[in-house]
Parts: C-alpha cells; sequence; structure tokens
C-alpha cells in the first residue's frame, strides 16, 4: 500500500463560486451526505467567499453561514466540516458560530504575504478545538522565501497545516513543486495544496504537490468551482489509486456522486473556455471570472480585457469592486 | 488675536506626526505639544524641530497643563481606555483616533455639529471616515437599507495593530455605517493589496435602497465629494455613481496629502485629516462659547 493522501473536498464551497451561491442547504446535504457515503475525509461547505462572503462584492448567497452550517452537520457520519474563513471578510464571531453549529475544520485564508492577518482566527480555532489550517493564497504571486516567511508566521500562530494555494490557476508543476517542497522542508508540517484547471493542470499540479511532500489536496465533483474549477475529485481519485497512493475513497462511489448527484445542480459545465484560460494566463483570482462576464457585457469591453488589466494591476483575491472600475476605464479609453 | 484653543498630541508614531504637520497654521486651534514615552522618538524628534514643546512621559505632562483643552489620542485602544477618565477629569475634551470607541463616533462632514460639546469622540476607522459620508447623503435622499463597504489598501499602510485585530476595523466600521450614515444594516470588507508600487485607498460603497431616485442620488453624493474635498483634497469618485434597480454603487480613490506619511496611504490621512478638521471645529465652538460669556 502507497502513502495515504487525504483528500479534502470543496465543492459546496469553491463550487458555490460557479452556481453564484445558490445552493441550498438541502443541495448541499444531499452532496455532503453521498460523499461522506463515498469516503470523502473533509468537505468544505459554504460561500464561495467563505463565512460572512454574502455580499454585493461576492454575490448574496441563497441561505446563511449558519443554515448551510447545521443542515450539513446533521448528515455526516465520518467526514468532517471543514469552513473557510477570510480574515477582513468573515470574523471571529462567525467562526464561533460555525463551530458551534458543527464545523470541525477552520481554513483560515489569506493573501499570500498577509498571513499575519489571520493570526487571532487561527488561535481561535484552536481554542475553539477545530482544527486549524493556514491557507496561503495566490502563491503564484509571491517567490519560494516569502511563502515558506508567511507558512512559518501560520506555523507559530499555531496553525495544524499549511496550504500553499493556486488560487489563479496559474502555476505549473514545477512551480508547485519548488513551493510545496520548501514550505514541507520548512515548517515539518502537514502541507495541502489547492488547484485550479485554468491552464488545464489541476490533475498535474496535485501530482507534482504530492510528489513533493503534500499530504493533503483540494478537489472538487466535476471540477466544479471558481474560473475553469478545481482538479476533479473522481478524475484524482483514479489517478492517485493508479500510482498505488490510498484515499480512503471508493472510485465507483465518487464517480457516482459527480455524475449522479452534482451534475443535475450545475447551472453551467465548468470547461476551459477563453475568459477561464484567461484567468490562468494573466494569474487573476479565480472567481472574477463571473463577475468580469457581466462587467463586460455591462460596458461593452472584452472580459478578456479586463482580466488581463486586473493582473497587470496586480489585484489580490477579494478584489471585484476593480473589475467594474477597470470595465469602465476600458470603455471610456477606446 | 493669540486667542486660539491649545491643543495636545498623545503619540508620536506614524499618525500623531502627520497630524501635528496638519494642525500648523489653524485658525482657532494651535498645536502646543506632543507627548510620547520613548525620549529618543524619531516623532518627539521631530517635533522638537518644528518647534513643540514634548515630553515623554505620557499624558502627565499634558494633565498638568492647564491652558491644553483639546488633547488627540493617537496611541492605541487599551492606552486611550486610560486616557479617556483622566481626560474628562482634567476637562480637556478627546478626539480618539484609536478603536476604543469611549465617545460617540464622528465623522466631521456628518455628524460633528451633534457631538460638540461631547468630552471624547472616536473617528470611527479610516474605511468609516471614507464611505460613511457617501452613506449619510445617499441615505438623506433614498434610504439607505443597507450599506456595505470595501476598503481596500496598500499592505504598506496596515500597520500591525490593524493586522492583529481585522476584525475591529470590519466591525467597528460596520457599525459606523449605520448609526453615523444612517443605513439599517451595514458591512464591510478589508483587503490588503501588497502591490509595489504601493496602491492608493480605494473605497466602495454599495447600498440598497427605497427610493432610488437617480438624479437625486447622483446630486446628493456629488456634494458630499465636494464637502470631502476640503479637508481631504485627494478624494474623489472613480466612476460616476451606478444606479441599477434599488442598488447604488460608489466608488472611491483617496490620495493621502503626503504631508509626512507617503501619498499611497490615503486611509491613515483620512483619519488625520477628519482629526484635525473635528479639533478645528470645537475650538472655534468653545471660543464662540467664551466670547458669549
Amino acid at each position: 500500500m502507497g502513502r495515504k493522501i487525504r483528500i479534502i473536498d470543496t465543492t459546496l464551497r469553491d463550487g458555490m463560486h460557479a452556481v453564484s451561491h445558490q445552493f441550498s442547504p438541502e443541495d448541499m446535504a444531499e452532496i455532503a451526505k453521498s460523499l461522506d457515503e463515498a469516503g470523502v475525509d473533509t468537505i468544505e461547505i459554504g460561500h464561495g467567499d467563505g463565512l460572512g462572503g454574502s455580499s454585493f462584492q461576492y454575490g448574496f448567497s441563497a441561505y446563511s453561514d449558519e443554515d448551510y452550517v447545521t443542515a450539513v452537520s446533521k448528515v455526516l457520519k465520518n467526514a468532517k466540516l471543514d469552513v473557510l474563513l477570510l480574515p477582513g471578510i468573515g470574523t471571529k464571531k462567525e467562526l464561533e458560530a460555525a463551530s458551534k453549529y458543527g464545523a470541525k475544520v477552520a481554513r483560515v485564508a489569506t493573501h499570500v504575504t498577509e498571513a499575519d492577518v489571520g493570526e487571532q482566527h487561527i488561535k481561535l480555532a484552536k481554542d475553539l478545538g477545530m482544527e486549524a489550517v493556514g491557507f496561503l493564497m495566490m502563491s503564484h504571486m509571491a517567490d519560494v522565501k516569502t511563502i515558506v516567511e508567511q507558512a512559518m508566521l501560520f506555523a507559530s500562530y499555531g496553525a495544524d497545516t499549511i496550504y500553499v494555494t493556486d488560487s489563479a490557476g496559474a502555476l505549473t508543476p514545477q512551480g508547485v513543486f519548488e513551493r510545496i517542497k520548501a514550505v514541507k522542508e520548512a515548517t515539518g508540517l502537514p502541507i495541502g495544496h489547492h488547484a485550479h484547471n485554468n491552464l488545464g493542470l489541476a490533475v498535474a499540479n496535485t501530482l507534482a504537490a504530492i510528489e513533493a511532500g503534500a499530504e493533503v489536496v483540494d478537489a472538487t465533483c466535476k471540477g466544479l468551482g471558481a474560473g475553469a474549477g478545481n482538479t476533479q475529485i473522481e478524475v484524482l481519485v483514479a489517478v492517485l489509486h493508479k500510482l498505488g497512493y490510498e484515499t480512503g475513497i471508493d472510485l465507483y462511489k465518487i464517480m457516482d456522486v459527480a455524475d449522479d448527484v452534482v451534475v443535475p445542480k450545475m447551472k453551467r459545465p465548468i470547461v476551459i473556455d477563453k475568459n477561464s484560460l484567461t484567468i490562468g494566463y494573466a494569474g487573476v483570482y479565480g472567481s472574477f471570472l463571473l463577475h468580469a462576464l457581466r462587467a463586460a457585457e455591462k460596458f461593452g469591453v472584452d472580459a478578456r480585457d479586463i482580466l488581463f488589466e486586473m493582473g497587470q494591476r496586480r489585484t489580490v483575491g477579494g478584489q471585484e469592486d476593480m473589475i467594474v472600475d477597470v470595465a469602465y476605464e476600458l470603455s471610456k479609453n477606446r | 488675536m493669540t486667542n486660539k484653543i491649545k491643543a495636545a498630541i498623545i503619540g508620536p508614531g506614524n499618525i500623531g506626526i502627520d497630524l501635528m504637520y496638519k494642525l500648523m497654521n489653524r485658525k482657532y486651534i494651535e498645536l502646543d505639544m506632543v507627548v510620547g514615552i520613548i525620549p529618543e522618538s524619531e516623532g518627539l524628534k521631530l517635533a522638537r524641530e518644528n518647534g513643540f514643546k514634548t515630553s515623554h512621559e505620557g499624558i502627565d505632562a499634558i494633565l498638568a497643563n492647564e491652558e491644553i483643552k483639546i488633547v488627540f489620542d493617537a496611541t492605541g485602544a487599551r492606552p486611550h481606555l486610560l486616557h479617556a477618565p483622566l481626560l474628562k477629569e482634567n476637562n480637556k475634551i478627546a478626539i480618539d483616533l484609536t478603536p476604543a470607541a469611549v465617545g460617540p463616533y464622528v465623522v466631521p462632514v456628518v455628524n460633528l455639529e451633534e457631538h460638540l460639546k461631547s468630552p471624547n469622540v472616536n473617528l470611527v476607522t479610516c474605511g468609516g471616515q471614507a464611505t460613511i459620508p457617501i452613506v449619510a447623503a445617499i441615505n438623506k435622499v433614498a434610504d439607505v437599507k443597507y450599506a456595505e463597504i470595501v476598503a481596500t489598501i496598500s499592505s504598506k499602510s496596515a500597520g500591525p495593530g490593524t493586522r492583529q485585530n481585522i476584525d475591529e476595523f470590519t466591525q467597528t466600521t460596520a457599525r459606523g455605517l449605520v448609526e453615523v450614515g444612517g443605513a439599517d444594516k451595514g458591512k464591510a470588507i478589508i483587503i490588503l493589496n501588497p502591490a509595489e508600487p504601493p496602491i492608493m485607498m480605494r473605497d466602495t460603497i454599495y447600498t440598497r435602497v427605497a427610493n432610488p431616485d437617480e438624479k437625486e442620488i447622483t446630486r446628493a453624493v456629488l456634494e458630499m465629494v465636494e464637502k470631502v474635498k476640503q479637508y481631504v483634497p485627494g478624494y474623489q469618485l472613480k466612476v460616476p455613481p451606478i444606479i441599477e434597480g434599488d442598488k447604488v454603487t460608489v466608488m472611491l480613490e483617496i490620495e493621502g496629502a503626503g504631508h509626512y506619511l507617503p501619498k499611497y496611504a490615503g486611509n491613515l490621512d483620512i483619519m488625520t485629516a477628519a482629526a484635525a478638521a473635528a479639533g478645528e471645529k470645537i475650538a472655534q465652538s468653545l471660543l464662540e462659547a467664551k466670547e458669549g460669556n
């Protein structure tokens, strides 16, 4: 038997971007229950931008954080329930509530250079008896040395696991490998990777992360997620089993969840089209996709031009409002 | 006429010293003293070089001086909780730039008139100073049901205090949107961007309104921008107000005056500018009360 790889399914969190945060608690409970039965270790749920993400800025979710957490925690037997928190958007108050309603894992996500805004939230998660994950987003924007420094900050706050995340789907396998390897060596903690498929590399990058020492990786059914989506869980499980890794997931069952439970609830297919490809190429945050499409229509400009300009301005995750600003300027300078 | 109200600053850090420059050559308020706790600090040195009295004995040096009537506190929430009762006992008006919020929230252009006699006023947050005027302006003509703001600032302009307590920013700003801005509900988001060269402060204000009268809303927003510009010259509208159904979007960029802090730190500049504007107005009201007697 090969090494055990822990898979965190984020269909019900990153996948929320792809359905404009409109899953109902019943949808979530149904999908989560079948993921649990397929043997998935950890299931992340909630608004695409995490706790407190429901807003004009990112889109309002159909229901509250509390509704989602309560509905899913009721149906899980073995899988751990996980929530994402982006400091600056969500607060300690929302994390406390999520814990009260049954969340066991807290992933505290900051831009790759700003881990110190997450200190209090990591410490709170530990005080609440949760597993705490420091989640460094947009890791393609920083060099290895910086990423290691920031990972060490998360480690010093008490994080159990450190994620090096490719929020833009902009990295290639070599870039993932060197980042994960360096963070693994420096922290000695379990390391995770979260990939996006904008360049068609999500499975390859996830493998590179595992080869570099990652023990935890994210994936979603059908790849449902922001931009061109995430690593497709049923594909990843097949590949890992072929290579001799252990995942604890039943391949047939996870295929069934993806095709029979998730597909009927999808609003649009997850594909690499000209716009999601541009996100990966320009290196911008995956959830800008639908916002850029709306702004492109409103201001009569090409969504790709907006996305490129967002990359030029070195925007970070969460700056969806800038899309309108950029689209307006592009429409005026035409 | 040497008839000006004397003032002091506690906390000679970046904010305190930028405020010091903004308090020079004012009509009604005269900065007398800057105090800190580290004798060799750069801030106290700059204050001395600019001809102000200084002390490293903290607030005690101010309490001993009866002439000082207005005290700006640019330390931190915890020290201000200690300073506030001492200042009050000694009949000194506190203008609080920390998150302590002992006194009512004040945004000079919106509600200072109501609190001119308050012994302690608090300046909310930088995001609050930037966005609450717009919410208040829209609320006046369109009745704001929900206000949400997104403040994006350069990483370099966010000090350790902000970083270690980022929830305080979002929660305090959200309360300010309701209490001062007049929204029924409020939400605030803050984003730090590490790009080099550092970005200017940007603020987006989204509101859901009861009466989406496009003409009135646009007029109210433009008027308010002009009013804020009088004390924050770098305050500007990035995109004309966008009205879609009952949703109003306003985007601002704030360039700092560059007195002591760099120009990109519009978020810090708007705090010190608001403090100076509030101080000047309170000083004027104290003088008028004196003349009236």
